[in-house]
This record gives C-alpha cells, structure tokens and sequence, in this order.
C-alpha cells in the first residue's frame, strides 16, 4: 500500500520545524533580545536623568545607581530576608499545585461532590484575603504558618478553577474511545483526564506563581511581623519609616526580579510539557 | 452484474446455517433520545461474517445511533443486540473484537502516532515493548511505518484518519465499525482511503460497518448496503450489492458501478420521500 506521505513533509523535516528556534533571519532573532534590553537600559537612564537634571534628594527618589549601589552593600540585610520570602511563595505554591489538583480530580468525580463542595472553594476565592488575615494569625500555631496558609489561600483557587476546567474539557469522542475499550476511572484520569488538562493546568500556574508571591508579601504587611527572620514585606515598611528609600527600592527591586523569574521558569516548564503539541506553544506556519 | 434488491431485511430470509455465521444480530431495537426524539424504530439486523455493510441514509435516519449501540457507546431503549460467536466481557461487549473510526481521527494530540495506535493495548494492559512489533505491523498496514514517532498535529487529514484505522486494527478485531469515517476529507484523499479500507477488508477478512451518506462511496465498497429513512429512523431497504470485476480504479468508470449506483440512489431517494411522506 502506498501512503499519501507525499502530501506532507517528512518527519524528520517536521521534527526541525517544531523543535528549531524560529527561522527568521539572524539578525531578527538578535533583535528579540537587543530590543527589550535596550528599552530597560533607557528607562534606567531617563530615571537617573530625571533624579541628576532635578536634584531631587535621594529621600524622595533615590537614583538607579545609588538603589543598585545598595543592594549590594544592604544584600547582608536583604538577602535572609529574601529567603523568607521565597520560602513562603514556594511552600504555598507546591501546597496550592498539590491541593489543587487533587480537589480539581475529587471534584469532577460526580456532580454532586462538586455542587457540595464547589461554594466552600469559591467562597474562600471571593472573601478578601487580607480582611481575614487577623483572623487567621490568631487561629495559627505561628505567623510563619499564618502567612504560609494566606498565601496558599489565593495560590489555590486560580489552579482548581483551571484544572476543574481542563479535566472537564476532555473530547467526548475520546471518552468514548476510552469506554469502547473498557477504560477504568484511573485509566481513564491517567491517560485522558490529566494529559488533556496540561494546557489548563499549566495557565493556573503561571497566575499563581504571581499571585503567590504577591500574597507573601501582602500577608506579612498584614500580619505586621517585625525582626530577625522576618521577609522583605518588613524590609520594605522599615525602610519606608526610616526615609531610606535607597534599600526600599533595593527590596522592591529584589521583588521584582523574583516575580520574573518565576514567571519564566513557569514558563519554561510550561513550553516544555506543551511545546510538541498544544497550538498555544507551537509556532504558527502559514 | 448482479442486483437484488428486497425490502425484506436478509436476516429474515437467511438459512439456518447462517445464525453461526452472523457476527452481531440487532433484534427490535429501538432508542428514544432524553428529549423524547425518537431515533431509531424496531431496528432488526443481522451482519454476518466477511461483510461489508453500508449503513447508508439521510442524516437524522439513526445509522449513527445504530452504529454506536452495536458498538456499546448508548444502551438501546427496548430489543437486544447479540454476539453469537464471541465471548463476552462483564459490560455484554466482546472482549477486542470491536474497533471504532470516528467521524473526526479522535486522536490524542499530546501523544506520538506510535501511542495513540498503543492506546486500545495500553488500556488492555499490554506490555509496551512486547506490543511494538504488532503496532509497527498495523501501521505498516495503514502506510504510516515512518510516522510512529510524528504527532498528530504535525500529519495531514488523510494521515489523521489512516492512525485512527489503525488504532482500531490494532487489537485485531473481528468487527470494525466506521461512522462516516472519510466524510470531512478531501475527494482524491477520500478515494484513496476508499480503495485501502478494500485492500484490509479483502486481505483480512474483517466484517465492516460502514454509515455513510455517500450513495457513491457505499455503492463502491460494500457487498451489502442498508438503506435507512428518517423520522423515525428504521430500516427501509437491504440490498445485496455483487460485481462481477475487481473493485478498483476502471470499477469507478464503469457501467457496473454507474448502474449499481442509479439503482441505490433511486432507493435512497424513495426513503427520503417516505419519510417527508410521513411528516
């Protein structure tokens, strides 16, 4: 039997189109990196030129170069600090993959786990975490467990609700494949269920990577810890009291980068698992 | 050339011996839909062994629905449907000897050609390595030998189709069931796979269910098409359908074939107007 092979490219030219960096011209793909470089060198400099040209004290706005000059020296100060706070973001984010998706799987069991249950989840989504803060640094054993649970708490619902979705988008002609051959409900979670809903999964955590390091840092301001072992939240209201402007925009700083780069690890892992098959990481070819 | 044609269903004037050659038996079933539509009507049918029988109708006519109940997919609402001659499994289906093309390839897009043709194994709870040699066989068999590692996306609509026939061989089933499998695909692609779906039919000798509502592609594949009419969805004629040459390229411009298709066309229309006749 002949095959309409010839209506298609090769595999193996296939495999080159997908897993090759995109075929434009040298110099675009240099262009890619000198552009937003170059953007972020130039608001650098425009914020210095405004700071320089002005002579506004460094207690209102501090320069980029004395704020870079503090990190450095302040990075005894901020660095622990620093831990803190990633310690909670991913402590609370792990919590918040692991609960998430295993009350997303509890959830599309039957209807009426989900309508029993559902309410609680969206109610805790809808209820301002930092109005309930107090409440739950009296309730913890401890405020690094109060902020670990904030922090899960607004994690949490953007990785069910994601997941819920994603385990419920299963084509129906594949759950009928699955029943014609006799699947059961784990082969059918295994092998379906959770591989269809990696798109899904994978949007739930780049939000709630974001979201929880921005709730790290809102649940200290909330709680109001103070001292040796706190995050870079207590940093920040420190120097904020103390004018020294310089090492608050050092601790944002630090923030920031932090934040980016959990975006671009989930990212990245999100590029791996998707990238051979779902549009939304596949290159467009026309 | 050959052409009975009889409104009487060829279960009824089969001989006794035919019972054990009889793959599955549909008797008086009947499927009312939760919105009260009636889909399919006191439908009796029985595929025997080595056919290729074409459901063929106007849509809304049950062949679908039918194909689906054979296949396990919807509980009929009244009649039965049996398996002489296979062992059956704990849900009343037999055991591997049912495949199913879909309309769409149905494909998992996360996983290679090499795993969705695993799948009705895996599901089985087949060893992956002791498997590779059958699943490298089938799609040799469907032309894609080169292709197991590809993924579906990266495949043509033809392509797509020839992994789901595959997936559906791969168990090596006594009966394959295909619901309006080449519908969406492009004439020349569809005529090939026409001239394939022969090929494994005739080499293997594997009963086919064919819906379609091509009177041109029934006409050219099957030894047997049923013709079905609508509202409500029964049985309206069963035709024999024999040629005395190859199925091939000259069979397409043949006179055989032309009037083979005159005569199948004629009854779906007459089936059609039946049912409008009964509105």
């Amino acid at each position: 039997m002949s095959t309409d092979a010839r209506m298609a490219p090769s595999p193996a030219a296939h495999d080159d189109a997908v897993m090759a960096p995109p075929q434009t011209g040298i110099g675009e793909r240099v262009l890619t990196i000198i552009v937003p470089v170059v953007m972020l060198v130039l608001a650098v400099l425009v914020w210095q030129a405004i700071v320089t040209f002005n002579n506004i004290p460094k207690y209102i706005l501090p320069g980029p170069g004395l704020v870079f000059q503090t990190l450095v020296t302040d990075m005894p100060i901020l660095f622990p600090a620093l831990l803190v706070t990633l310690n909670i973001t991913f402590s609370a984010l792990a919590l918040a993959v692991v609960g998430g998706v295993l009350f997303a799987v509890l959830l599309i069991q039957s209807k009426w786990i989900e309508l029993a249950l559902y309410p609680f989840a969206v109610i805790l989504q809808v209820t301002p975490i930092v109005a309930i803060a107090p409440l739950i640094l009296i309730y913890a054993p401890s405020t690094q467990v109060a902020l670990l649970i904030v922090a899960f708490l607004v994690a949490f619902f953007p990785i069910l609700s994601n997941m819920v979705q994603g385990l419920k988008s299963v084509d129906h002609n594949l759950l009928n494949l699955f029943d014609l051959y006799g699947a059961s409900r784990w082969q059918q979670l295994i092998h379906l269920r959770l591989p269809a809903s990696m798109p899904y999964f994978m949007t739930g955590l780049r939000i709630g990577g974001g979201l929880s390091l921005i709730a790290a840092v809102v649940a200290e301001f909330a709680a109001g810890s103070a001292g040796a072992g706190s995050g870079l939240a207590f940093r920040l209201l420190e120097s904020g009291f103390r004018l020294n402007y310089g090492r608050l925009y050092a601790a944002l700083l630090l923030l920031t980068f932090t934040g980016v780069a959990i975006f671009a690890v989930t990212s990245f892992v999100s590029w791996l698992v998707l990238h051979r098959w779902h549009e939304s990481a596949v290159r467009r070819e026309n | 050339m050959t052409l009975t044609s009889t409104l009487d269903p060829v279960a009824q004037s089969s001989s006794e011996d035919t019972t054990s050659r009889a793959v599955v038996t549909m008797s008086g079933v009947s499927k009312v839909f939760s919105n009260g539509t009636l889909a399919l009507s006191n439908m009796s049918l029985e595929v025997e062994r080595g056919q290729f029988l074409s459901l063929l109708g106007p849509s809304g006519c049950g062949k679908s629905t039918a194909l689906r109940i054979i296949a396990g997919l919807g509980a009929a609402t009244s009649g039965t449907v049996q398996w002489p001659s296979s062992t059956l499994n704990s849900r009343g289906l037999p055991q591997g000897d049912i495949g199913f093309v879909f309309q769409d390839p149905t494909l998992m897009p996360w996983a290679t050609v090499f795993d969705n043709v695993y799948l009705p194994l895996r599901l089985a709870r087949r060893d992956r390595a002791q498997s590779r040699p059958r699943i490298e066989e089938t799609l040799r068999l469907v032309g894609l030998a080169d292709f197991a590692n590809a993924y579906p996306r990266e495949l043509s609509g033809g392509m797509r189709m020839r992994v789901s026939i595959a997936r559906a061989l791969v168990t090596k089933p006594r009966l394959l069931l295909m619901d309006e499998p080449f519908a969406a695909l492009d004439e020349i692609t569809r005529q090939k796979l026409n001239d394939d779906v022969l090929m494994l039919w005739r080499q293997s000798g594997i009963t086919v269910i064919f819906v379609t509502h091509s009177v041109f592609e029934s006409a050219y594949l099957s030894n047997r098409i049923v013709v079905m009419r609508a509202r409500p969805g029964q049985v309206f004629a069963d035709l024999a359908i024999s040629t005395s040459s190859e199925r091939d390229e000259d069979y397409r411009t043949s006179e055989e074939y032309r009037a083979t298709c005159a005569v199948v066309s004629k009854t779906l229309h007459d089936a059609i107007h039946s049912a409008e006749q009964t509105r």
